[in-house]
């Protein structure tokens, strides 16, 4: 591992500061879940660390106001078991529950888990054998055409088909979260929807980040559909496995007719992916198996497949229309 | 092998748990450090008691532009240590403290035999920087047991017969004393789903989950 030089500020301010002095090379590092582990297999090999975790404004948890507030530092296991959170918004405790392990939960961040990058095997263990434009910008795609089982359907361009690793950024996706990031030239508010790039030409550009810009806060407004909610994960194993299909949903229902329906899907797409189209087959209609099902084939009628992973689809399909009724039926209850 | 996973002769054996369990953890550091045959150049202080004890902490095996110094607390005794800011605290215990009851597995964060407690929270030690341990307080498989006696936890792997090569044992116990703690083991279906992280490839995992279930109804009557 590359030397780096190490600092442990106690304020954003300082931690901005520190950053701007350091130049390039300098990175921000959390729970350092991903960025150690990137630093071991030497896909990141920073000059400077900026460790962010001394700041103890970073670190509140506000769920009384009707807007939700996760101070970026929070760990993943404390806002899981926070009790609002837990109770009123299953959607984002299971998306964080069902994630990682205890203990990477309790290392990793809410901040820094919106940042977490891909686990295409092509990219994490690939170096100096295959092909990565993520790792090499312009060296090729060895997933393309190679072992893609793992790779997604949605979002993909002919550079890169890398997955957006994450659960919580697709609940928060699908909540229509924000996130505040604080950087040299101060503070700013962002859809979480702009935090994440498709690959297009450039797959190494991942976050709508300018450098030296950090996640400082995450905001999740309220709203009537949080209770009937559900983060549906399909994983090779029952527990402790990144998705092979995953979908957010949130609905509102007044009678039996869908007022407001909110979804996103992970395990399938280049960025958090929500599915407008289909939020649309589902507003206004009345819920039953067969809408359910019609929203889901609407969520992947744009997906393209590779050789290996065409069952992401079909998979997929059906975890929306599950996630749909585990939805309908808790904001019933 | 077999006597360590009996109950009956595990406190005869050298080397065993019960045996190790013996030893003053000055004497178990101290044990281990010479065996490797390294200097004496860092003190720790027990956190409790007024007189400093030497200790032996091996040296930066090479030259850092970027060292600095650690102060943190490891099995309630006072650490000083000077660095380099690579350092995952796994290589920390075992290079540096030489407590190598903590073992590294995949060195990834995806198998859990690395497990150790800070500030009582059950962590992956390989993808923790020990800089990071600042001011923070560490507990290993050394420092679970209570002098001679072992850890309920400990006691209930032995009982349960739930480990075959041992290697991922001290990762699942540390992660299985938190477990009970956090109130994860409502059901056995709960303890399953709270231990995912901690991997056995030997697959003991009937034997783990009775050995929680046995270890938590006495941890909550102490």
């Amino acid at each position: 591992m590359q030397p780096f030089s190490y600092v442990r500020p106690s304020t954003v301010q300082e931690a901005v500061t520190a950053f701007s002095h350091a130049g390039a090379g300098a990175r921000y590092i959390a729970g350092g879940t991903t960025l150690y582990d990137m630093m071991k297999l030497r896909i990141e090999a920073p000059a400077s660390l900026i460790d962010v975790t001394a700041i103890e404004e970073l670190d509140k948890i506000e769920t009384h106001s009707d807007v939700l507030r996760f101070g970026a530092r929070a760990l993943m296991a404390e806002v899981a078991a926070n009790e609002v959170v837990a109770r009123d918004y299953p959607v984002l405790a299971e998306a964080l529950s069902k994630a990682a392990s205890q203990q990477l939960r309790n290392m990793a961040t809410v901040g820094g888990n919106l940042l977490q990058r891909t686990r295409c095997m092509y990219f994490r263990n690939g170096e100096g054998v295959y092909p990565c434009n993520k790792r090499e910008p312009g060296s090729g795609c060895a997933a393309i055409g190679g072992l893609d089982r793992g790779q997604a359907v949605l979002g993909t361009s002919p550079a890169c088909t890398a997955v957006s690793p994450g659960d919580w950024p697709v609940a928060l996706t699908a909540m229509g979260a924000s996130v505040e990031v604080v950087g040299p030239s101060g503070s700013r508010m962002i859809p979480i929807n702009d935090l994440y790039l498709l690959p297009g030409n450039s797959p190494h550009l991942e976050f709508g980040l300018i450098p030296g810009e950090m996640i400082t806060l995450i905001t999740v407004p309220k709203n009537g559909s949080a209770r009937g909610s559900t983060y549906h994960k399909i994983r090779d194993r029952w527990s402790y496995a990144f998705a092979l299909t995953s979908a957010a949903v949130a609905l509102e229902i007044q009678g039996s007719i869908i007022r407001n329906a909110r979804i996103a899907l992970g395990g399938v797409a280049t960025r958090p992916w929500r599915a407008a189209e289909a939020e649309r087959v589902l507003n206004g209609a009345r819920l039953t198996p067969e809408t359910a099902l019609e929203a889901g084939r609407a969520a992947f009628a744009g997906a393209t497949a590779g050789s290996h992973n065409a069952y992401k689809i079909e998979l997929g399909i059906q975890t929306v229309s599950d996630a749909i009724l585990i939805a309908a039926e808790r904001s019933r209850s | 092998m077999n006597s360590i996973r009996n109950p009956d002769n595990a406190a005869e054996r050298p080397g065993s748990f019960a045996e190790s369990a013996k030893l003053s953890r000055r004497a178990v550091l101290g044990a281990s450090a010479v065996g490797a045959g390294v200097a004496v150049v860092a003190t720790a202080f027990p956190a409790s008691a007024g007189d400093a004890v030497e200790t032996e902490i091996s040296p930066l095996p090479f030259p850092s532009p970027n060292a600095l110094m650690l102060h943190t607390t490891v099995n309630s005794v006072d650490v000083a240590v000077e660095i380099d800011p690579r350092t995952s605290l796994l290589d920390l215990l075992r290079e540096r403290l030489h407590l190598t009851g903590t073992k590294k597995g995949c060195d990834h964060g995806q198998c859990g035999a690395c497990t150790v407690h800070v500030d009582g929270r059950r962590v992956a030690s390989c993808l923790t920087l020990a800089a990071k341990l600042e001011g923070r307080d560490v507990t290993t498989i050394e420092g679970l047991s209570d002098g001679p006696d072992l850890h309920p936890m400990q006691q209930a792997f032995i009982d349960h017969d739930a480990l075959q090569c041992g290697y991922c044992t001290s990762g699942q116990i540390m992660a299985a004393v938190a477990c009970v703690r956090e109130g994860h083991v409502a059901s056995r279906e709960q303890i399953r789903e709270y231990m995912s992280g901690n991997i056995c490839r030997c697959g003991a995992y009937v034997g783990i989950v009775a050995a929680i279930e046995d270890a938590a109804r006495k941890m909550e009557r102490t």
